[in-house]
């Protein structure tokens, strides 16, 4: 399946893009982040949710959408 | 009234609606770069009662964001200086600031007094206890929050809709997200997220539009693309907040400003032989410390440079107004570097004491 996945805030400053597209031949939102963790180590130690068009999953979510965003919380003011 | 004309015209707000402006009660939390575009507009609105609260004075680095301060502003406190600013822009409203911090002992009593939320905070202890007291109170929170170019702006607790908790259960761990104060925001960011939070504030009061409630919007100025995430209720996180109500008093709040690291004078140590001073400034910050052997380690290099770090040595870190130095003795503390101290006075403290010890 060929997803795009949305970075913002410090994620995107990691992956240093706003976004990518890739093959992803997993099942579960828990094996994309593997995935992410594995190529973006400085991940594994930010807080962030991850959404799947536009709405929030877990860990065990299956990926059936085409668009994942992962989101982290912004302190500032 | 002529000064609200241009709302009374509009057919979708009217005299009926200006009326709905002048009764709201609205507080605002924090007088920041998110709290100043915030209280202009709703100031310039006409809501009836407003309320600021914050602890902290202004500093020059704000003007650059903090729209309703000027030079004379400088070292006032923020909700003074703006109650000040506020009341010259519209006299007919009663306006009350509260120059003190936010904490669990207060909120309750002081959200009770206000229909509507708005949060301009700028750290994550902060923000909820804002979203758990909404709770707790009944109140809407018009949540709004930056980072460097990116914003986010919702609606919590809005007609039993989600709350902040719902999107993000827990604040992160300490340290892990910086703040503006930490890593820098374009100016004008705050001003486009703030003034959305206006417009939500409207928006509740006037019973018109939709309300941003069950979706967070992400706002990013370098692209200019706006993306949405949908929000839903979480039920259980939502109890366990109500639940927690009866100790709600008993907690305490622990902003980075009060971190509990050890702290020093200069009349303590000025005399000691066996110190390392450790400027944790950016590099263009002044005055430079001339008469006293100086490390120079700014903050956002600090993890990185550990082995300018003399063990030693006695530390003690300094910045220009003793809160980053603060920050940065605790994270040195956390990686278990004994013997640090932050120096209570700032900079130009230190620069005028050792130029006179350096004339006797």
């Amino acid at each position: 399946m060929f997803i795009t996945i949305k970075y913002f805030g410090q994620i995107a400053e990691i992956t240093k893009q706003n976004e990518e597209s890739m093959e992803f031949s997993g099942r579960l939102v828990s094996e994309l982040l593997d995935i992410l963790y594995s190529k973006y180590d400085a991940l594994k130690s930010k807080d962030f949710q991850v959404a799947q068009n536009q709405e929030l999953v877990f860990d065990n979510t299956e990926i059936t959408g085409s668009e994942i965003a992962l989101l982290p919380p912004f302190a500032g003011g | 009234m002529s000064r609200y004309n241009r709302h009374i015209i509009l057919s979708e707000v009217g005299q009926v609606g200006q009326d709905k402006i002048s009764n709201a009660k609205v507080l605002v939390i924090g007088a920041g770069g998110l709290g100043c575009p915030v209280l202009q507009y709703l100031t310039g609105a006409g809501i009836g009662t407003i309320g600021i609260i914050d602890f902290d004075v202004v500093e020059a680095s704000n003007l650059q964001r903090q729209v309703l301060f000027g030079t004379s502003s400088l070292a006032k406190n923020k909700a003074i200086a703006a109650k000040e600013r506020l009341e010259d822009l519209n006299d007919s409203i009663s306006i009350t600031a509260y120059p003190f911090q936010l904490n669990y002992q207060n909120a309750i009593d002081l959200f009770n007094q206000y229909d509507i939320i708005v949060d301009g905070s700028d750290n994550f202890e902060t923000r909820y206890l804002v979203n758990d007291t909404c709770i707790i109170t009944n109140k809407p929170l018009v949540f709004g929050a930056i980072y460097k170019f990116e914003g986010q702006v919702s609606v919590f607790n809005y007609k039993n809709g989600p709350s902040y908790r719902c999107l993000f259960p827990n604040p992160p761990q300490k340290g892990t997200v910086p703040n503006c104060s930490e890593i820098g925001v374009l100016g004008v960011l705050p001003g486009i997220i703030g003034s959305m939070q206006a417009n939500e504030a409207l928006k509740i009061i006037l019973g018109i539009g939709d309300v941003l409630s069950g979706s967070l919007l992400f706002y990013n100025a370098l692209t200019s693309k706006v993306s949405t995430l949908k929000v839903n209720r979480n039920e259980a996180i939502i109890q366990s907040i109500l639940e927690e109500k009866n100790n709600f008093y008993n907690k305490q709040i622990n902003i980075n400003c009060e971190i509990e690291v050890l702290e020093v004078s200069i009349d303590d140590i000025i005399s000691e032989e066996n110190i390392q001073f450790i400027d944790i400034r950016e590099s263009h910050e002044q005055p430079k410390i001339e008469n006293i052997k100086v490390s120079h380690i700014p903050l956002s290099q600090l993890e990185h440079s550990l082995s300018k770090i003399n063990s030693d040595k006695k530390k003690v870190l300094f910045c220009q107004s003793g809160v980053r130095s603060k920050r940065a003795t605790q994270i040195l503390n956390e990686l278990n570097i004994a013997n640090c101290f932050s120096l209570k006075e700032g900079a130009i403290v230190l620069n005028n004491y050792t130029k006179v010890s350096s004339n006797e």
